[in-house]
C-alpha cells in the first residue's frame, strides 16, 4: 500500500505520501514567513517615530496581517510538516490516512487565503485577535474556522500514525523523545483548536447577522484558550526541534528520558492554563481563578521549561565530553560547531528565548505586574523573544537540516547561511528588547501615533521612549535582512541546488555525526557523577537573572499609585 | 537520541544524573517563591486591582456619569470643551471611555482613596494612567470599581492602549492630582 | 534494534505506571484536553456568568 523510500543521509525508511505532504506544509509556512514577515517590517517602520511609513488605515491593516501570517499560518503549517516528520518518518511508519493530511492542508491554505483577503480588503483591520463588539466581515471568521479545522485533520494523521506504528510494531518500546515532544505539541494543538472553535463559530454567526451579541469577557476567555495555546504548540514543537538538533548534530542522548518526559508531561497538563495572562486586569474575574491560572498551578509549566532550559544544553555537554572535548567547564561549547547554522540558530534561540522570552513572561503574567505592562508594547517585546528568537529561529535552524535531506540537496548560499541565525537572531533579539524597554515607559502596543498630534489633549512621552521605538526599527529591519537570507537560501535550494553527492561518497557531511551511527553519546544512570557542570553553571546564571529581573519589577510596581 | 526509541524497554527506573536533581530542586522552590508572592502581595501590597465589576447598559452608565459630572464640575480643561470635574476627596469618581475619549477629566486630591468607576459605551479600550504606567483592560456592559489612591502630584495622562478603531491613536484623557 | 535492553527481567519485567502513561498518546490526549478545560474555560466561563448586575 504505502511506497517507501531510503533516505540515504540517515537511513530512516520515508513514506513517499509523508515526504510529499512534509515538502508542501513546509514550503507554504515558509511562503506565509515571507508575506507576514514583509508586513511586520512596515508594522516596524510606522512605528519608528522618524520614518513612520504608513497611513493609519493600512497601518492597521499591516498589523492585523502580520499577527495572522505569522503568529498562526507560518506556525502552524511548519507545525504540521513536524508532526508528519516526527511521525511517519522517525517511527519508520507508513502515514495513515494521506487523503485526510491533503484535505487538512488544501482547507488550512484555502482558510489562511480567505482571511487575507478578507484583511486585505481593508474592511476587517480588527487585529489577530478580533475582540468583540468591534466586527469583522463574515469572511475574516469563516477563514480562520476552515484554517483551524484543516489543522485538526493534521493532529487526527498524526495521532492515527502514532497509533498504527505501534500495533505494527514499527519500533521497539516506547516512541523517541522528539516525537513525544511532537506529541506534546499537537495535544496542545488540539485543545487551542477546540477553544477557537467554541468562540470562533459563534462569532462568525454574530457577524452574519445570526446571533444578536457577543459578550466580551466570555470571549476573551475562551479567544486567548486558542490565542495563547497557539503559541504553547509553538514552545513545546520548538523544544522538540531542539532535542532533535542535539541528537542529529551531535549523537547527544536525553540525560534522562523520565526527566525529560515529565517535564513535556507538565506541559499537557499545565501549559494551557497561561491563557490566564492575558485576563489580569480585566473585570469581573476573582483572584483566585487569576492566580492560579496565571501561575500554570504552581508555575509546574514553567518548571517544565526550566528542565529542558538544563536538559538540552546538558545532553550537548555530555555527548561533547564524551568526544573528549573535557577541558574546563566550556570547552564543549566553545568547540561547538559555531559556522553551522542548524547549530548556532539552536543555540541562539534556547539563550534568547530562555532570556528574553521566558523571564519577560513570567514577569508579566503575575497578577499584578501585569498592571504595569498590560496592553503596553513590553507585550510584543515579549512575544517577540518567544516566537521569533524562539520558534522561528529554531524553525529556521531546523531547516537547514531538514530540506538539504528531504530534498537531496546541497544549500545555494551557504557563506550566507552561516551569518543567517546571528543577523536575525541577535536582530529580533535586539527589537523586542527596545520594545520591552519603551514598553516599560508605558508605550502602547497597537498603536499609529504615540506622539499624540491629532489628539485634543496630548501626552509627551519622555524622548528615551522615541529613542527605543527608532532603535526598535533599526534591529527589525536588521533582522528582516536575516529572514530575507533564509528564505531565499531555502527557496533557492529547493528550486536551483545541485542534487546532493550520496551520501556514502561525500567527503565531509556538514554534520559531525551520521544520525544512524549509535554509541557515540553519554550513557544513562551516571547519577551521583556531576556530569554537566557547563550547564549546570549556565542554568544558574539564568536563575539569578531571574530573579533579579523579578523582583525589580516588584520593587517598581510599588512605586505606582495605591490600588485596591 | 532523542530521534530514536529510548534503547531500554524500562526506561522510568533509570537513575537520574546529579546536576538535573539539583536543578529541578532549585527551580521548584523558585516556582513556589513566585506563586506565594501573588497571594502575599494581596495582604501587604499597595497595588492590588479589585475585581469588583457589574453588568450594566452603556446609556445607563453613561447617565450616571452624567448626572455626576454636572454635580462637580469645577470648569473645562483648556479650550477642549471637556468638564473637568472634581469629586470631594474620598468619594467616588467616574469615567467613561468612547470612541475617541475619556471622559471627563478629573481632578483628584493627592493622597486621598477614590471608588473608581470604568466603563466603555461602545468598544473595548485600554485605559493607560501615565506616566505612572497602570493598565487597566475596559470592556462595553461591565462596570468595574477599584480603589485609587494617588501617591503623586501633577497631571496624567490616560491614554487608550486597546485597539478601537481608526481613531484610536487620538484617544488621550487626563488626571490632575492636587496637593491638598 | 538488535541491542535493546530488555532490561534485568528480560519482558517481563513489569513497566511503571508512569512510564505506561507517558505511553499512552490517547489517554494523554485527554488528560490534555480535560485539564484546561475544566480549570481554565470552564471556570472562567462560569465566573463570568456570575458577574451581577448593576443596581
Amino acid at each position: 500500500m504505502a511506497e517507501f523510500r531510503t533516505c540515504p543521509d540517515t537511513g530512516f525508511k520515508i513514506d513517499l505520501n509523508a515526504d510529499k505532504l512534509i515538502k508542501w506544509n513546509a514550503v507554504t509556512a515558509v511562503v506565509f514567513l515571507l508575506i507576514g514577515g514583509l508586513f511586520g517590517l512596515l508594522v516596524a517602520l510606522t512605528r519608528w517615530p522618524a520614518v513612520h511609513l504608513l497611513d493609519a488605515d493600512l497601518f492597521y491593516l499591516a498589523l492585523t496581517a502580520h499577527g495572522l501570517d505569522v503568529l498562526l499560518v507560518w506556525c502552524i503549517f511548519f507545525e504540521i510538516a513536524l508532526l508528519y516528520f516526527t511521525s511517519a518518518i522517525l517511527l519508520n511508519a507508513r502515514m495513515v490516512f494521506p487523503k485526510i493530511a491533503w484535505i487538512g492542508y488544501w482547507m488550512m491554505l484555502i482558510g489562511a487565503l480567505i482571511t487575507n483577503v478578507a484583511v486585505l480588503r481593508g474592511d476587517s483591520s480588527v487585529m489577530f485577535t478580533s475582540y468583540p463588539p468591534m466586527m469583522a466581515a463574515q469572511d475574516f471568521y469563516l477563514g480562520i474556522i476552515l484554517f483551524a479545522v484543516g489543522a485538526l485533520l493534521g493532529c487526527l494523521v498524526f495521532f492515527a500514525t502514532l497509533h498504527v506504528a505501534r500495533k505494527e510494531k514499527t519500533y521497539e518500546g516506547s516512541i523517541p523523545l522528539v516525537t513525544f515532544g511532537a506529541m506534546t505539541a499537537a495535544i496542545i494543538a488540539v485543545f487551542t483548536i477546540l477553544s477557537g472553535a467554541i468562540i470562533l463559530v459563534p462569532t462568525w454567526f454574530w457577524s452574519l447577522g445570526l446571533l444578536s451579541h457577543i459578550d466580551t469577557i466570555m470571549y476573551r476567555v475562551i479567544w486567548w484558550g486558542m490565542g495563547h495555546s497557539s503559541q504553547q504548540v509553538n514552545v513545546a514543537a520548538q523544544i522538540a526541534c531542539w532535542y532533535a538538533i542535539a541528537a542529529i548534530l551531535f549523537g547527544a542522548k536525553p540525560l534522562s528520558e523520565k526527566v525529560s518526559r515529565t517535564a513535556f508531561l507538565l506541559y499537557i497538563l499545565f501549559l494551557q492554563l497561561a491563557s490566564a495572562h492575558h485576563l489580569l486586569v480585566d473585570p469581573g474575574l476573582s483572584s483566585e481563578y487569576k492566580i492560579f491560572n496565571t501561575s500554570y498551578a504552581l508555575y509546574l509549566a514553567v518548571l517544565g521549561s526550566m528542565i529542558h532550559g538544563l536538559t538540552v544544553p546538558g545532553a550537548i555537554e555530555a555527548a561533547q565530553r564524551k568526544k573528549g572535548l573535557n577541558k574546563g567547564l566550556f570547552e564543549w561549547l566553545t568547540k561547538a560547531p559555531w559556522g553551522n547554522p542548524v547549530f548556532a540558530g539552536m543555540a541562539l534561540s534556547v539563550v534568547l528565548f530562555g532570556f528574553l522570552g521566558g523571564i519577560s513572561g513570567v514577569m508579566m503574567g503575575t497578577e499584578q505586574l501585569n498592571l504595569i505592562t498590560h496592553n503596553t508594547i513590553y507585550v510584543p517585546g515579549h512575544f517577540h523573544g518567544t516566537v521569533v528568537v524562539g520558534t522561528t529561529l529554531t524553525f529556521m535552524a531546523i531547516s537547514y537540516w531538514i530540506v538539504p535531506t528531504l530534498w537531496q540537496k546541497e544549500l545555494v548560499f551557504p557563506g550566507l547561511a552561516k551569518w543567517q541565525p546571528y543577523l536575525f537572531g541577535i536582530g529580533m533579539g535586539l527589537a523586542a528588547t527596545f520594545m520591552m524597554g519603551a514598553g516599560t515607559l508605558g508605550v502602547p502596543r497597537r498603536h499609529w501615533d504615540m506622539t499624540f498630534a491629532d489628539s485634543a489633549m496630548g501626552f509627551d512621552f519622555p524622548a528615551a521612549a522615541n529613542l527605543m521605538m527608532g532603535l526598535n526599527g533599526v534591529a527589525a529591519v536588521m533582522g528582516s535582512i536575516g529572514a530575507a537570507i533564509f528564505i531565499l537560501n531555502m527557496v533557492g535550494t529547493i528550486l536551483w541546488g545541485k542534487a546532493k553527492v550520496p551520501a556514502a561518497a561525500a567527503p565531509a557531511e556538514e554534520a559531525p555525526a551520521e544520525p544512524n551511527v549509535t554509541g557515540a553519546a553519554t550513557s544513562y544512570g551516571s547519577a551521583g557523577t556531576m556530569e554537566v557542570p557547563g550547564t549546570f553553571v549556565l542554568a544558574m546564571i539564568f536563575l539569578v537573572s531571574f530573579v533579579l529581573y523579578y523582583f525589580v519589577n516588584w520593587k517598581y510596581l510599588s512605586s505606582v499609585w495605591g490600588l485596591s | 537520541m532523542g530521534i530514536f526509541p529510548p534503547p531500554q524497554r524500562v526506561w522510568w527506573n533509570q537513575p537520574i544524573e546529579k546536576s538535573e536533581v539539583m536543578w529541578i530542586t532549585i527551580a521548584f522552590i523558585w516556582a513556589l517563591v513566585m506563586f506565594f508572592m501573588m497571594p502575599y502581595w494581596h495582604l501587604v501590597g499597595e497595588q492590588n486591582l479589585s475585581n469588583e465589576a457589574y453588568k450594566i447598559k452603556p446609556e445607563v452608565y453613561a447617565e450616571k456619569v452624567e448626572t455626576w459630572a454636572a454635580k462637580y464640575t469645577v470648569r473645562e480643561e483648556g479650550d477642549t470643551g471637556i468638564p473637568v470635574v472634581r469629586p470631594p476627596a474620598g468619594s467616588d469618581v467616574y469615567m467613561l471611555g468612547r470612541l475617541w475619549e475619556w471622559w471627563p477629566v478629573l481632578e483628584l486630591e493627592k493622597g486621598q482613596s477614590y471608588r473608581f468607576h470604568l466603563s466603555s459605551l461602545d468598544w473595548m479600550h485600554g485605559w493607560s494612567l501615565l506616566p505612572e504606567n497602570i493598565n487597566i483592560q475596559v470592556h462595553p456592559n461591565y462596570e468595574m470599581i477599584f480603589t485609587v489612591k494617588p501617591t503623586s502630584s501633577g497631571e496624567f495622562g490616560v491614554i487608550c492602549n486597546e485597539f478601537c478603531g481608526i481613531g484610536h491613536h487620538t484617544m488621550v484623557g487626563k488626571i490632575h492630582v492636587v496637593d491638598k | 534494534m538488535s541491542d535493546f535492553d530488555t532490561g534485568p527481567g528480560g519482558t517481563d519485567e513489569k513497566i511503571p505506571f508512569m512510564q505506561q502513561l507517558l505511553d499512552s498518546p490517547l489517554l494523554l490526549l485527554v488528560i490534555g484536553i480535560v485539564s484546561p478545560m475544566v480549570l481554565y474555560i470552564v471556570w472562567g466561563v462560569m465566573e463570568t456568568i456570575a458577574i451581577p448586575l448593576a443596581q
